[in-house]
């Protein structure tokens, strides 16, 4: 889709201005229902485009990107523009720089339509969690669109956004990817730079693309990869151009499934799995069963690791240095006596006020595991599972090029569906943490369509691959995608 | 079980107000979710080195060198209570 709309600017079919101002009318037509966006930049869409248009008047050669508009989650920071990770306590807050990924498509010449709702500091898996309201499944809009990076998801789902960026912590890219039936890739830990995204559970996460076709993914990717030296964890590596690697030939390719993660599958989840498996063994792939033995404690020991990175890291709202400040004005619970509020009151009373249920909860449980007395019975005991689950990788990594499994358990589900109990919304990321927790590159891409209530709804598979192997993953889903 | 004392201890490390409700909810809640962690128990990690995170990298260093933040006004806007350029505090005490 990229590649013919920079067919069409080059060639004078549209100008940069005018697509962004068609993406904005179908944002207007469509955003009422759908609530993908909870900021628009219109002007810095507009002064982006004429800039392009300019280049292109002036008969400058352009690259891919330039003039593309595409959407940013909400946790990532844009120089001027309010970011608020759609939480209240960050209500008021305007980014004062740009997120190395924000500076690096800014460079490629990419347009910027607004700002996407998200879950709540990107915890949650449906974006019901976000303090703006929740995004709806732009394909059936009693359904969620999946989260935390639902606003991304929904909106190129919807046609009002050629591209966009999530983040992906537990499956925040993928998970979305599967329900609203486009692509989404979360790259190798250390592939793409943190700075500028804000920081939730810094250990698992990663920003990466969503767009209609997997040569789309390649494009944004290719943008944003590579070495930082605003964040110390992102890989030597040199700057490639990942389309190249699309040949589209997966002969000979190894690819792994695990049969205990699609016995636990519905019969109509199955038969989608089951038929992409045999497009691949169509296509000259080699099917392997194999054993990942630790991977089923993936879950628990996500859900340990990143409550403690998310109460380290949430430490820093307090309602001092910026954001959300419940001043004096406002009636402490903790009473004053009559005095001006004091330090504690003022953290107590802005946590308090600022942040949602599910935040709290994750604080709290996170706090609760590393405080004193207990640090060893799970932050340290999850971190050596961690090291388990991790050599079961390198070890089935020895024997094939790339791991198949399902993105979610079902198609979307109903808002609503899973609000009043955390842990059967923790329990929807089953698949896809085990990628944050080891660390490797995996993409959710489209698959058969799964019938629901006489409805067929989007439904994705996942390939996972080797550390850095971006170019395997991306070239096998590539051939899924054409000859499917 | 997390005692609803346990709660109230935990939320104050957290700097969380909360409420006589939440504490309830919190202790239902925190509870449920240790439960099913508890599975964990289960694997033996005699030996096991832990992973703190996957790249392998250690001491990543780089030039110690102040480089001036380009946008510094927009980052003193940004305090809830300022003072001549300085970010106000409460008292502690």
């Amino acid at each position: 889709m990229i590649r013919e709309l920079h067919e069409k600017l080059i060639n004078k079919g549209i100008t940069a201005e005018q697509l962004a101002l068609d993406y904005f009318d179908v944002i207007k037509k469509k955003d009422k229902d759908i609530f993908a966006y909870l900021t628009l930049t219109n002007e810095m869409a507009l002064e982006q485009a004429r800039g392009v248009d300019a280049k292109i008047a002036r008969g400058e050669k352009i690259e891919l990107l330039e003039g593309i508009p595409g959407a940013i989650k909400d946790n990532l920071c844009i120089s001027g523009v309010r970011t608020t990770a759609s939480s209240k306590i960050l209500d008021n807050y305007i980014a004062p720089y740009d997120a190395t990924v924000i500076k690096r498509l800014k460079e490629a010449g990419a347009v910027f339509l607004g700002k996407t709702n998200c879950d709540e500091f990107a915890m949650g898996s449906s974006t019901e969690n976000s303090a703006y309201g929740n995004t709806k499944n732009p394909l059936d809009i009693t359904r969620v669109p999946g989260g935390s990076s639902g606003g991304s998801a929904a909106a190129v789902a919807a046609q009002e956004a050629v591209w966009s960026l999530g983040t992906d912590t537990g499956g925040s890219i993928r998970q979305p990817a599967s329900l609203c039936g486009v692509v989404g890739l979360k790259p190798t830990y250390g592939r793409v730079s943190r700075h500028g995204a804000i920081a939730m559970a810094s250990s698992l996460e990663q920003i990466g693309p969503f767009a209609k076709t997997v040569e789309d993914v390649a494009i944004i990717l290719s943008a944003i990869a590579g070495q930082d030296k605003m964040d110390a964890t992102t890989a030597h590596s040199s700057c490639k151009d990942y389309t190249k690697y699309l040949t589209g030939e997966v002969k000979g390719l190894k690819i792994g499934i695990v049969s205990e993660y699609i016995s636990g599958l519905g019969e109509k989840e199955k038969k989608s799995i089951q038929e992409v498996i045999d497009t691949y063994r169509k296509l000259g792939a080699e099917i392997r069963e194999i054993q990942l033995p630790y991977s089923k404690y993936s879950l628990p020991v996500y859900y340990i690791i990143q409550p403690c990175e998310v109460s380290s890291n949430l430490a820093r709202y307090d309602g001092i240095r910026y954001g959300l400040s419940v001043n004096d004005e406002k009636d402490s619970d903790f009473p004053t006596g009559g005095m001006p509020k004091k330090l504690l009151e003022t953290y107590l009373d802005s946590r308090r006020y600022g942040l949602g249920a599910e935040v709290k909860r994750r604080i709290m449980l996170g706090t609760y595991a590393l405080s004193s007395g207990y640090y060893d019975a799970y932050y340290l005991k999850a971190q050596k599972v961690r090291t388990l689950i991790k050599k079961d990788f390198e070890k089935v990594f020895e024997d094939v090029d790339l791991i198949l499994i399902p993105t979610a358990l079902s198609p979307a589900f109903k808002i609503g569906e899973k609000t009043e109990d955390p842990l059967a919304m923790y329990l929807e990321d089953i698949f896809t943490v085990t990628a944050n927790v080891v660390g490797v590159p995996a993409i959710s891409v489209p698959g058969p369509e799964v019938e629901v209530d006489g409805k067929k709804l989007p439904f994705g598979f996942q390939l996972m691959g080797k550390w850095f192997d971006e170019e395997n993953v991306l070239n096998a889903a590539h051939a899924y995608e054409i000859n499917k | 079980m997390i005692s609803k004392d346990e709660v109230r201890h935990i939320a104050n490390l957290a700097r969380i107000g909360i409420t006589e409700k939440e504490t309830d909810k919190f202790s239902r809640d925190l509870s449920s979710i240790l439960d099913w962690i508890a599975q964990l128990d289960k694997v033996d990690v005699t030996g096991v080195l832990p992973t703190a995170h996957i790249t392998g990298m250690n001491d990543v260093s780089r030039e110690d060198r102040i480089v001036d933040f380009a946008n510094r006004e927009k980052i003193v806007e940004l305090f809830p209570e300022g003072k001549n350029g300085y970010d106000k505090v409460k008292s502690v005490l």
